[in-house]
C-alpha cells in the first residue's frame, strides 16, 4: 500500500489524509488478525471447558480410578477408561510402525531415485489416497481386508510367531479378523498419505547445492539420505509424523468397523478391543443416565489430553535436538 | 452440570428440526417423532399410505432410542419411541404417557459349517452360557444335546453383539437374564452391557456381516432385518419347554399371552412368554407423549395418526415382518389416551 501512495502522490507529499486513512487501515489489519489468533485460543479453552463440565459428574465419582479401571458396565453403572485408552495407544503405536518407514521410502523414492515421469503419478495417486473419506477405509477393511486377514495371514502368524516365547502372547487366541492389529494395519494405510506427502515435501527443501555437492564427493544415495537429506529435514520430519499420529489416535469410524469394539484388555494384537473415539461414536446415541454419558465425554478428555501430550513431547524432542 | 452438554445438543437437534421444518416437502401439520431404529420402517410405510389418505405426513427421525427419549424430553418433537420402556418414575418424572406400538422377534443367528439354517436348536440357557464364555465349542454337550440330529464341528464360538447400544441389546439381554440368574447377577440387561466375550459390530447389519464372514459366529439381529437378508437363524426352546421356529405366528403368541392389562404404563417386556406357540425373544416399540402437551393441536394428530395405523396398519407391518398389538390391547391403550390433555379436557378421543 505505501508503494501506491508513493506513486500517486510526489514524493514525501503524503497528505495527511491519505497518511491517516492508511494507519487507520494499518490498525483494522493488525485488529483483525488478533482476532482470528485470539479466536483459535479461546476456542481451544472453551472445548477443554466444556470438556472437563461435561466430564464432570465421572470424574467426581470415579476420580483418578476411572483412568486404570478397565471395567465399563452400563447396566452397573462402572466406568473405566483402561481398554479404550490401551486400545487407542497400540493401534496407533502399529500405525506408526508399519507407516513411517514406508512414508519415509516412498518419499525417498520420490525425491532421490525416482525418473522424472514418473514422480507426478506417484505423487498424486498419494495425494488421492488422502482424500479416500474414513469410512470407505472403514467399509473396505471390514469387507475385504479382515476376511483375508482372517483366513490367510492370521492362521499364520498363529502357528509361527504364536509359538514363539515371549513375543508368542502377542499372537495369540482365535484368528477373528478384526481386532487391535486389523485397525492397526488400517490406519497405517491412512496415515501414510499424511506423512508422505509432507516428508517428500522436506526433502525438497533439502538445497541442491548440499545434495550436488554430496553426490559429488562420490556419496552413494542412502549415504545422502542418512548424513544430508535427514539431518537437514529433521524438524519436518517429526512434523509430519505428529501430524499422522494426530489423525491415527483420534480416527473413529475406520476403526469402528475393523476393531471388535469389546471394553476388553487382552495381550493378543489379534484380539478385539476397542478406542477412546470408537467407544464414543458407538456409545453416545443410545446412553441413557446423566453418569454413562458423562463418563464418555471423560473419554473425549482423556483423548484431548494424550494428543495434547503427544504434541507436547513432539516439541520438546525438537528443542532438545535444537540446542544440541 | 451436564445441562451444558444436553443444551448443546438439544440446541443442535432443534436447529436441524427447524431446518427440516422449512423444507417444502413437510407441512407445518405434519406429526414429528424421533427415537427407535426398530419401529423406523414400519412409520415409514404408514406415513406414506396415511399421507396419500388424509394429507398429513410424518417427520420421523430414526435416531435410536436414547436419542428420541432427549428429544421429546426437550419437546423439540411431539413423540418418542423406544424399545425400552420407560419406569413409572421416570415417566412422572417427564409427565409422559407410553404405550406399545409395534411387536417383532429378535433371532440368534449362526454361521456353523455344515449345519443349514434353522436347523440349530438353542434355548435360553445354552445361549447365555455361550454369551458368557463358558461354552465356546459348537461340540460342546449342552449344544449336542438340543440337536441330537446334527453333526456339530469342533469349531470355536465366535460370539458377536451390538457395539451401539440398542434396543435389540436391550431385550436380547433381558430374555438372557429371564432364563440365567447367573447372567441376571453378573451382566444384566440394557441397551448395552458389559459383554464378557466377543465382537462388538455397529448396527444390524455389523452384526449380519460379522457373523457371515466369520466361521463359527453366532449374533442376534431382529427377525425384520434377517428375514429380508436370508440369514440363517436358529430356533429357540421356549418357556413351555417346544422348539418354536421365528414367525410372525410366533411372535403374536408371545404378545397374546402377555399380561397388558395386569402392567401400569403398559410396561411389559415380552421375552421369554407363556403359550406352547410363543417365541421367546419378542419385542415391542413404544411411543412416549406428553400428558400435558404444549402443543394440544400436534398431540391430537398424532394420536388421531396411531388410532389409524393400529386399525389400518396391521397388514403393512406384516409385510414388513413386524406384528400388530393385538385389538384387545389397542382397546386398553386408546382409553389411556384420555391421560393426554390440554386445560383439563382430552385432546383427542379415540372413535
Amino acid at each position: 500500500m505505501a508503494v501506491t501512495l508513493d506513486m500517486s502522490a510526489p514524493a514525501g507529499l503524503v497528505s495527511e489524509k491519505q497518511a491517516r486513512r492508511s494507519i487507520r487501515a494499518d490498525r483494522a489489519f493488525f485488529l483483525l488478525t488478533l482476532g482470528s489468533a485470539t479466536l483459535v485460543v479461546v476456542m481451544l479453552l472453551g472445548v477443554m471447558v466444556s470438556l472437563v463440565i461435561g466430564a464432570w459428574p465421572a470424574l467426581a465419582k470415579f476420580g483418578f480410578s476411572f483412568i486404570w479401571t478397565e471395567r465399563w458396565s452400563p447396566v452397573k453403572e462402572i466406568f473405566g477408561a483402561l481398554a479404550p485408552i490401551y486400545g487407542t495407544l497400540v493401534t496407533s503405536a502399529i500405525a506408526m510402525a508399519i507407516g513411517i518407514p514406508i512414508s519415509f521410502g516412498i518419499a525417498i523414492f520420490l525425491t532421490e531415485i525416482c525418473p522424472q515421469g514418473l514422480r507426478r503419478p506417484i505423487g498424486i495417486a498419494i495425494e488421492l489416497l488422502a482424500g479416500i473419506p474414513s469410512i470407505i477405509y472403514g467399509l473396505w477393511g471390514f469387507f475385504i481386508l479382515a476376511p483375508f486377514l482372517q483366513t490367510s495371514v492370521q492362521p499364520f502368524l498363529i502357528n509361527t510367531l504364536g509359538n514363539v516365547p515371549v513375543i508368542g502372547v502377542l499372537f495369540g487366541g482365535a484368528p477373528y479378523g478384526i481386532g487391535l492389529l486389523t485397525a492397526g494395519i488400517v490406519l497405517a494405510i491412512m496415515v501414510l498419505p499424511f506423512i508422505t506427502s509432507i516428508t517428500r515435501d522436506v526433502f525438497l527443501t533439502v538445497p541442491v547445492l548440499l545434495r550436488e555437492s554430496a553426490y559429488g564427493m562420490g556419496m552413494t544415495t542412502w549415504e545422502v539420505v542418512r548424513n544430508i537429506v535427514i539431518p537437514y529435514s529433521r524438524v519436518g520430519l517429526v512434523g509430519g509424523i505428529m501430524l499422522g499420529l494426530g489423525r491415527a489416535l483420534g480416527e473413529t469410524m475406520a476403526v469402528t468397523f475393523v476393531i471388535g469394539n469389546s471394553h476388553r484388555i487382552s495381550a493378543s494384537l489379534l484380539s478385539p478391543s476397542t478406542t477412546i473415539s470408537a467407544a464414543i461414536a458407538n456409545e453416545f446415541t443410545e446412553a441413557t443416565g446423566q453418569l454413562y454419558t458423562s463418563s464418555l465425554v471423560a473419554l473425549g478428555l482423556i483423548l484431548f489430553v494424550i494428543t495434547f501430550a503427544v504434541l507436547a513431547a513432539a516439541k520438546w524432542l525438537l528443542i532438545r535436538t535444537e540446542l544440541k | 452440570m451436564m445441562n451444558f452438554i444436553r443444551s448443546t445438543i438439544v440446541a443442535a437437534t432443534a436447529i436441524a428440526a427447524s431446518t427440516a421444518m422449512m423444507m417444502p416437502a413437510a407441512s407445518a401439520a405434519d406429526i414429528s417423532g424421533a427415537g427407535s431404529t426398530f419401529i423406523y420402517p414400519v412409520f415409514a410405510k404408514w406415513a406414506a399410505t396415511y399421507k396419500t389418505s388424509t394429507g398429513i405426513g410424518l417427520n420421523y427421525q430414526s435416531i435410536g432410542s436414547g436419542g428420541g427419549i432427549k428429544q421429546v424430553e426437550a419437546k423439540t418433537v411431539t413423540f418418542g419411541a423406544t424399545d425400552k420402556p420407560l419406569s413409572d418414575a421416570e415417566l412422572s418424572k417427564n409427565g409422559f404417557v407410553q404405550f406399545p406400538m409395534i411387536m417383532g422377534g429378535i433371532v440368534p443367528i449362526y454361521n456353523i459349517e455344515g449345519v443349514k439354517p434353522g436347523e440349530l436348536v438353542l434355548d435360553g440357557k445354552t445361549l447365555a452360557e455361550i454369551y458368557m464364555g463358558k461354552i465356546t465349542k459348537w461340540n460342546d454337550p449342552a449344544i449336542a444335546k438340543l440337536n441330537p440330529d446334527l453333526k456339530l464341528p469342533s469349531a470355536a464360538i465366535v460370539v458377536v453383539h451390538r457395539s451401539d447400544g440398542s434396543g435389540t441389546t436391550f431385550n436380547f439381554t433381558d430374555y438372557l437374564s429371564k432364563e440365567s440368574a447367573e447372567w441376571k447377577d453378573q451382566i444384566g440387561s440394557d441397551t448395552a452391557v458389559e459383554w464378557p466375550v466377543g465382537i462388538g459390530s455397529k448396527g444390524s447389519e455389523g452384526v449380519a456381516n460379522t457373523v457371515k464372514q466369520t466361521a463359527g459366529g453366532i449374533g442376534y439381529d431382529e427377525y425384520a432385518y434377517a428375514e429380508q437378508n436370508h440369514l440363517s437363524y436358529a430356533r429357540m426352546v421356549n418357556a413351555a419347554g417346544k422348539i418354536v421356529a421365528p414367525s410372525l405366528d410366533t411372535f403374536a403368541s408371545a404378545a397374546s399371552n402377555a399380561d397388558w392389562a395386569g402392567a401400569k404404563n403398559f410396561h411389559v417386556i415380552i421375552t421369554n412368554q407363556p403359550g406352547d406357540k410363543s417365541w421367546p425373544i419378542a419385542a415391542s416399540t413404544w411411543v412416549l407423549i406428553h400428558k400435558q402437551p404444549d402443543d394440544a393441536q400436534a398431540a391430537a394428530t398424532a394420536l388421531k395418526f396411531f388410532s389409524w395405523a393400529y386399525k389400518n396398519g396391521g397388514d403393512a407391518a406384516k409385510a414388513l415382518d413386524y406384528v400388530a398389538i393385538p385389538d384387545n390391547v389397542v382397546k386398553l391403550i386408546e382409553k389411556s389416551w384420555s391421560n393426554v390433555t390440554a386445560s383439563g379436557k382430552p385432546v383427542y378421543a379415540a372413535e
